[in-house]
């Protein structure tokens, strides 16, 4: 008797959760895709005039900054996060390593407005006087996001190279390739799957990063010519005008988190798919 | 005609670039850290810990602040440790793999991805506006709970489910009902775990601003309810820096956010260390 | 001799794979029924309907009655948790509890109702001293049992369906893996326990099973081959199948 009424509290509980998550999905695209086929999806999607309270909705030059600002951050952190994975999986004894993940990781717990605050104070100025522009700039985000990143990549690409079973490593360094010969050509290879895994969760995690980016971005509403350029990625604009936004304004900016929502689930379909790929083979 | 480089040159070559990038990395790590600190360490005396600040933030201390971000904490972890544990309790042991399991982890998985941005636009919009909370102690707490869930669940899912099954069986074999095989053997076996879960998350909300900062308001006093408005630490730094008010008071409380999560985050690896070693006994 | 259980017309699936089929058989109050064959028989699953424990497997389908005492506990409405009870079951494999000696053998018990502390030392003595392991734990019972040797916790898990005073005893391979003397240790323990309790052994090793059981019956691939006394089945098999196992032909 006890069992069953302790049972049907537990899948109160289950379903709770779920619906909860539930709801919060629901509400959002209730309050957002209103908006868009009012303002009409091409617009919406593709015209640069954000001018919300004057009816104007395209997030263009949004979108445009969001991957620009998330292409940036791979290209800068990719290898910086590849070259910690190699050379903590493989290079430096287990002790080492031991010491090493976790104070890797350690950068993931910084809060993002230290990192903007760092960025602003100390990458700014370097940017504004050694580069040109401004400084609250595209490559300053770019810069920063790929910090923010590094821990997520590297972490998982090191349990992906730790995966690969011992005997190819040795196979190969039986047959005289060297230990980076070995690297290069054998495990990476046979990490693939988990690597990029990891690369598309940090561009999940870039593309969504907010108070950062505001700091050090410039939110300028215009389509970036340069990496110096200033620029406005979806979640800043998302941030910057929730305070005050109100109707169709607010609306709007629902379905700005509905696009990015869009790309993120979009980017963790990727991944699975590539995963799923190239596990086969 | 090309050249071979002796593949041991460059060998050497490529692993002395490898080591200099992970250097660097660590480097900057470290350099963080420093550079906050240095800046912020002298800022904190226990004047600083237990004076409310004043003059929008440019004189005094943080503890109102502080309260307030433990307050939060407490508020997000009473809905979602609940909730979370008891979900993950009910999909592991009370259900068999099916397709509604598989849909409702996928769904979690989903939602873990959520950028706080957007859940910060949700807590505004439902919580603040619709349920008239208000910018509150309660609207941030309970927007903050739904960021903390799907890690929750997860984590104490794959706790739950390392505990070995021969272990139920033999309390199934002794006549114990499946809830207290749940309550005396399956759960406290897999509390490391699930203990793991839950302070991570507290390091988030530590952390975490975008959430906060447009469900649970910044208002600088102490808060006297939870349906008051409070700044946490995270938002008045934020606001701190952003508006150039005090430096000082900038880096001193960055740099107790810093060491409070950097502490959270060794709790979490030790207990993390227990569990495993628990678990290899059974191995 | 009386019967303490009566399988009937047993049949089992699961996943549509028929496992046993039409098992007939007794077995005896105060004796040992060993059952015997090679693997996948179905040996483990027809123990696991004893104590019900075949309901964790799940798309079963069972037909036939199993009576303990008169009743059939094959029945839906059986309070399962009371009849595991009186059925206690030994798993091949060591799994003590993660807590101290003591502990585990009062867990049974103590979520049975039993509160009383004099009680359940009593309780505990008398068990491990019924498994024989009385005299090697006697002083440190309150010390982990993850750091007893795997024989002395196999003879721990038995004293904990003792704890329990089951009426059955159900053994799965409970010496496989363990050293010659803790067998023998085992073996022993079960021929004084079969005084008061009906035990159920489960055995690849003929050996075991011809050393130990009054009464064995031979499963093949969810068959009843044959039933009998030990003495009788071992020295003249009634079917060439169980002649040719016991010999060694194959299993």
């Amino acid at each position: 008797m006890k069992e069953k009424v302790i049972e049907k509290i537990l899948m109160l509980l289950a379903f709770s959760a779920i619906g909860v998550l539930l709801l919060m999905a629901i509400f959002i695209f209730k309050e957002g895709i209103p908006i868009i086929f009012k303002a009409g999806i091409n617009n919406f999607l593709f015209s640069t005039h954000w001018a919300p309270t004057k009816g104007y909705f395209g997030i263009f030059s949004m979108i445009v900054s969001s991957l620009y600002v998330t292409i940036g951050a791979l290209i800068i952190g990719v290898p910086l996060a590849l070259a910690c994975a190699i050379t903590l999986a493989e290079l430096a004894p287990l002790r080492l390593t031991v010491i090493l993940k976790p104070t890797i990781e350690l950068l993931a717990g910084i809060p993002s407005v230290v990192y903007g605050f760092l960025g602003v104070v100390l990458l700014v100025p370097l940017i504004r006087d050694y580069l040109g522009g401004p400084g609250l700039s595209l490559l300053a985000a770019s810069m920063i996001l790929a910090i923010m990143i590094l821990p997520t990549i590297t972490s998982i690409s090191i349990d992906a190279i730790q995966a690969v079973p011992y005997s190819y490593k040795e196979g190969s360094l039986a047959l005289g390739a060297t230990h980076w010969q070995t690297i290069r050509m054998v495990i990476l290879k046979a990490a693939r799957s988990g690597i990029i895994t990891a690369i598309i969760l940090g561009m999940g995690r870039a593309i969504g990063e907010t108070m950062a980016v505001i700091m050090v971005a410039g939110n300028a509403l215009k389509l970036p010519s340069s990496p110096l350029s200033p620029v406005r990625p979806l979640t800043s604009n998302i941030a910057l005008e929730m305070g005050y936004a109100a109707g169709d304004h607010r609306a709007a900016l629902f379905a700005t988190g509905i696009v990015l929502f869009v790309f993120i689930m979009v980017f963790n379909v990727l991944a699975n798919i590539i995963t799923k790929r190239w596990q086969q083979e | 005609m090309a050249t071979r480089i002796n593949p041991l040159i460059s060998q050497r070559v490529v692993k002395a670039q490898l080591w200099g990038l992970t250097g660097f990395t660590i480097a900057i790590l470290f350099f963080i850290i420093c550079f906050v600190s240095i800046k912020g360490l002298p800022q904190i005396t226990l004047d600083f810990l237990t004076t409310n600040p004043g003059d929008m933030g440019r004189s005094g201390g943080i503890f109102s602040t502080i309260m307030s971000t433990l307050y939060l904490i407490f508020i997000a972890l009473m809905i979602a440790v609940p909730l979370g544990i008891g979900a993950a309790i009910y999909l592991t042991e009370y259900t068999r793999e099916s397709r509604i399991t598989y849909i409702i982890r996928f769904g979690t998985e989903c939602l873990a991805g959520i950028p706080s941005i957007i859940l910060g636009l949700f807590g505004f919009a439902f919580f603040v506006m619709a349920l008239h909370l208000g910018w509150s102690i309660l609207s941030g707490g309970m927007t903050m709970s739904i960021m903390l869930l799907p890690t929750i669940i997860r984590t104490s899912e794959e706790s739950i489910k390392a505990v070995p099954y021969a272990l139920r069986e033999v309390c199934f074999s002794l006549g114990v009902t499946k809830w207290q095989t749940v309550t005396k053997v399956v759960l406290p076996t897999a509390l490391p775990g699930i203990v793991t879960g839950v302070v991570l998350s507290i390091g988030r909300c530590i952390g975490e601003t975008a959430v906060v900062l447009f469900t649970a308001g910044s208002s600088l006093r102490l808060p006297q309810s939870f349906f008051d408005s409070g700044r946490t630490m995270a938002v008045h730094f934020y606001i701190l820096a952003r508006e150039g008010i005090s430096m000082p008071n900038a880096y001193g409380t960055a740099t107790i956010l810093i060491f409070s999560i950097l502490f959270i985050n060794l709790c979490a690896y030790y207990l993390m260390r227990q569990f495993l070693k628990k678990y290899a006994i059974f191995g | 001799m009386s019967a303490k259980v009566i399988v009937k017309d047993l049949n089992f699936s699961y996943n549509h794979q028929r496992v046993l089929s039409s098992i007939n058989l007794t077995v005896e109050a105060n004796s040992i029924l060993g059952i015997m064959g090679p693997a996948k028989s179905g040996k483990t699953t027809l123990l696991r309907v004893f104590n019900r424990l075949c309901d964790l497997i799940p798309n079963i389908h069972i037909e036939g009655e199993v009576f303990l005492d008169e009743e059939n506990i094959l029945r839906p409405d059986i309070d399962v948790d009371k009849l595991r009870k009186r059925v206690g079951m030994v798993f091949d494999k060591p799994v003590p509890l993660p807590r101290s000696i003591f502990e585990n053998l009062a867990f049974g018990p103590k979520l049975h109702g039993i509160k009383d502390k004099n009680r359940l030392e009593e309780l505990v003595e008398k068990s491990l001293r019924l498994a024989i392991l009385w005299d090697e734990v006697k002083d440190r019972l309150h010390e982990s049992a993850l750091k007893l040797s795997g024989g002395q916790q196999q003879r721990l898990c038995i004293a904990r369906t003792l704890a329990m005073e089951s009426e059955v005893i159900l053994l799965d391979e409970p010496t496989y893996g363990l050293d010659p003397v803790s067998t023998l240790k085992i073996e022993e323990a079960l021929q004084s326990l079969k005084r008061n309790y009906t035990i159920v052994l489960v055995s690849n090793n003929t050996w075991q099973v011809a050393r130990t059981s009054d009464n064995v019956a031979f499963l093949l691939m969810g068959e009843l081959v044959e039933y009998g006394s030990t003495h009788g089945v071992f020295t003249v098999p009634k079917d060439k199948r169980t002649d040719d196992y016991i010999s060694g032909r194959f299993g």
